[in-house]
């Protein structure tokens, strides 16, 4: 290998910056979020936590296709309820807490969805009320 | 060693080119995405027009084609109510509000008869013609040019109600639809325009800084069972009727069927779904 | 080869530095741009397309034009244009990146642009247009880096390549060729609905590309020992006249169908371009003087050419100065006329005339500085291994 004594040093160095983060946060990875449950007591939803936790963003991305693309506006009914397929006139229903919900996982994970450039979220739209 | 470099360096960049086309070339071989890039029903549609070119926009009724109409008899000399139907529109679907014509974002507005219906003779028009505004917005049409130019299908028309609807999370700003409508319905949000809605409609989004918008004909109004904003704020005038152009037993098709109606720039080939009583 | 463009002497660094000045400028107007919105802009509602669009159609034009070297050399066998083929492949690889950059200050949305690809669309001619416009860059990134290369190992180039070099001839009237179709097939845009738009496009192309190569030949002969050849100029020259020639001559005809037909809509914008609009009792006219230079320019270097020819001047800067005047014409022509010309009266027959703001012009002259720095580097390159290939 040419210029041993510059390119492993080199790489050492580069090594280091790139997981300097996890160096910095001394190797731990913080306090795991706990987003609050919905204020209002509602237990279920129109999936299992796990799944929840795991999809919702692909559901998301579904239900908007088969919304807008589909005119599948017909709600789903799971469990004897029906959910109108929707972020603001469903999930935020009971999620009302977005801060405390949505953006505590969000903001730990470092994921920034566009979903709130366009949707309001309840206190937004409290925000700005009819004063009439 | 080079030569392997060279040859890992060629190898990583083939792959490369591949890793990024090949979403396109799945997509464009897929069948459902070929099948809307060149809809089934809209292919049929102009195969009867073409059987039958003597009728001129005549084609047979084919699904849902929904439809609106504006009898500007009963808007002459009220201008009040045509803002009552705006207000109604801007309200429910959070459409914020420019002072200068550069930023300005509309769906449904008034404007002179000479600008809304810029193929018919205007010399020596009537009184009502002259001292009138006219409302206008998306024509809704059978043949968009809008949906023909757009190139990541962000504005398509809906085969299952003919209504051309925009989805507002895969629309690049490119503005293309804004060149190809001939009747300049379609705005784009220059500016964030949360900054300048007075009140929130808490069922309905608003748009993101950077995208076009329209008239989506009330669709998730529909939905509800509910009338059209515009229509719903001045019933009582019965001066706008909505329904299925393609139902013989609807109440616009009665009105069609009965009356002398008109349509912006149909010489365009754009068949629009709005129809006018002047 | 790049190492080629690390090495110069300090007129090279200073030139590179003044384009880079305003490349920070264009950067830091871009920013402002990407965090505020696109109402930085002079566009708006009845003007939604501006400076960036009409750059964008102007310098698809120059990278086509690459193709009045690259056709005589390859296919005619045209020896004299041995030494600047080169400089043409490497011009369209330069503008088609300004292109590109042009593209994205346009957009709303540019972070989501990879959806014309995710989303392909092949009823949009914008989809095409992408499909052609990366399929000329790469063409010419492959061609003009190959023969480079094998021209500096003085050896042949491999025989493949010239697949590509004349895949990228019919390549080259393509770009232009559906860049044109962006606009003339849209109802209710009367001044672009013209299906002379894309042979007037190639005609412009035609002659702008070539005259911006001889231009740069010119000052690489002064500054950097470089030679292209009286003969090469000569016929660059000639090209160019005609090129120039048959644009005009289909800028006239657009001029007879609009007045003879007498149909107002084919001459609103033709009236606005060039001899002001009355709309409203107010005249709009920001364009006419414009317009009439670039008439005046265009006529003018047609004049200065055809009088060296036959007079049988040979002078550089003469030359230099004809080919400024063409190109400066139809920049004038179809860099800011043809796309603003078409907007003024929308189809509403509302009529809006555009200015461009100073954020916008920021923009635009960091892309075109950006375009500079690129095509002084590869023209580096390519100038540094031709020289050392002769100086064995």
């Amino acid at each position: 290998m040419y210029n041993k004594r510059t390119v492993i040093p080199g790489l050492a160095i580069f090594v280091l910056f790139v997981t300097l983060p996890l160096w910095y946060n001394g190797l731990s990875a913080g306090p795991i979020p706990k987003p609050e449950l919905p204020p209002n007591g509602t237990k279920e939803c129109v999936a299992p936590a796990s799944e929840m936790r795991d999809n919702h963003m692909v559901l998301l991305n579904e239900w908007r296709d088969s919304v807008l693309r589909e005119s599948g506006r017909s709600s789903v009914s799971v469990g004897g309820k029906e959910y109108p397929k929707a972020l603001q006139l469903a999930c935020m229903e009971c999620h009302s807490n977005k801060e405390k919900f949505c953006d505590d996982c969000h903001t730990y994970a470092s994921v920034k969805p566009y979903c709130w450039d366009c949707h309001l979220t309840p206190v937004e739209a409290a925000s700005k009320k009819e004063t009439h | 060693m080079d030569n392997q470099r060279r040859k890992f360096l060629k190898m990583a960049g083939a792959t490369a080119l591949a890793g990024i086309s090949a979403p396109a070339v799945v997509k464009l071989t897929a069948s459902p995405a070929l099948a809307s890039s060149a809809p089934a029903g809209h292919g049929a549609a102009t195969q009867d027009s073409h059987a039958q070119p003597a009728a001129h926009g005549e084609e047979a009724p084919k699904g849902v084609r929904l439809g609106l109409l504006i009898d500007m008899r009963k808007l002459y000399g009220k201008p009040e109510l045509m803002d009552k139907a705006i207000a109604a529109c801007n309200k429910v679907h959070n459409i914020p509000h420019y002072d200068d014509r550069k930023n300005e974002i509309k769906w449904i507005w008034k404007t002179p008869f000479e600008n809304a219906f810029v193929d018919q003779s205007v010399y020596h028009s009537s009184k009502e013609t002259k001292e009138n505004d006219f409302l206008v917005l998306c024509n809704h049409c059978d043949e968009p040019p809008c949906v023909r130019v757009c190139p990541t299908k962000a504005t398509f028309r809906d085969e299952k109600n003919g209504i051309v609807a925009m989805d507002y999370h895969r629309c690049i700003g490119c503005r293309f639809c804004m060149m190809g409508c001939p009747y300049g319905a379609r705005s784009f949000n220059w500016f964030d325009p949360r900054d300048n809605i007075k009140e929130y409609n808490p069922k309905f989004p608003t748009r993101m800084r950077g995208v076009v918008e329209k008239c989506n004909f009330c669709g998730e109004r529909l939905a509800e069972g509910l009338e059209p904003a515009c229509l719903e704020a001045i019933k009582e005038t019965g001066a706008i009727v909505f329904g299925d152009i393609n139902d013989p037993n609807s109440e616009i098709s009665q009105v069609l069927a009965k009356e002398h109606t008109i349509q912006r720039n149909s010489s365009l080939g754009t068949k629009p779904s709005v129809f006018y009583i002047v | 080869m790049i190492e080629k463009a690390l090495k110069g002497n300090s007129a090279y660094w200073m030139w590179l530095a003044f384009l880079s000045a305003f490349i920070a400028v264009g950067a830091i107007c871009y920013l402002r741009q990407f965090f505020i919105g696109m109402g930085l802009t002079g566009m708006g509602r009845d003007l939604s397309w501006g400076l960036y669009i009409s750059q964008f159609t102007f310098l698809v034009g120059v990278a086509a034009g690459g193709l009045m070297l690259v056709l005589p050399y390859y296919i005619h066998n045209y020896k004299v244009f041995g030494r600047i083929t080169i400089l043409g492949e490497f011009l369209a690889i330069a503008a088609l990146i300004m292109c590109l950059m042009f593209i994205m200050a346009d957009i709303g949305q540019p972070l989501r642009g990879l959806n014309m690809i995710l989303h392909p669309t092949p009823n949009s001619m914008l989809f095409w247009d992408m499909v052609v416009l990366l399929g000329y860059l790469s063409l010419n990134l492959i061609c003009g880096w190959v023969i480079l290369t094998a021209e500096k190992k003085q050896v042949k180039p491999p025989k493949w390549v010239y697949i590509f070099v004349y895949i990228s001839i019919p390549f080259a009237v393509s770009i232009h060729t559906v860049t044109a179709m962006l606009y003339c097939g849209l109802p209710g845009r009367h001044f672009w609905l013209s299906a002379i738009t894309a042979p007037r496009f190639l005609a412009s192309a035609f002659a702008a590309g070539p005259a911006l190569i001889v231009i740069f030949c010119l000052i690489m002969k002064r500054v950097a020992n470089f030679d292209a050849g009286k003969e090469a100029i000569n016929k660059l020259t000639t090209i160019i006249m005609y090129a120039a020639l048959i644009n005009a001559f289909f800028v006239c005809l657009e001029f007879f169908v609009g007045w003879y037909s007498n149909i107002p809509g084919h001459k609103h914008a033709l009236e606005y371009l060039f001899f002001g609009l009355e709309h409203g009792g107010h005249v709009y006219n920001n364009l006419v003087p414009f317009m009439w230079t670039s008439v005046f320019l265009c006529f003018g270097g047609l004049l200065l050419f055809g009088y060296m020819k036959i007079a049988k001047i040979d002078n550089d800067l003469l030359v230099g100065l004809g080919c400024l005047a063409i190109f400066i014409a139809l920049w004038l022509d179809k860099g800011l006329g043809f796309v603003f010309g078409g907007l003024a009266v929308n189809p509403l027959n509302e009529v809006t005339e555009y200015y461009p703001t100073a954020n916008e012009i920021g923009i635009t002259l960091g892309i075109w500085a950006f375009g500079f720095a690129l095509v002084t580097i590869l023209y580096k390159v390519a100038i540094k291994v031709e020289q050392e290939v002769e100086g064995h």
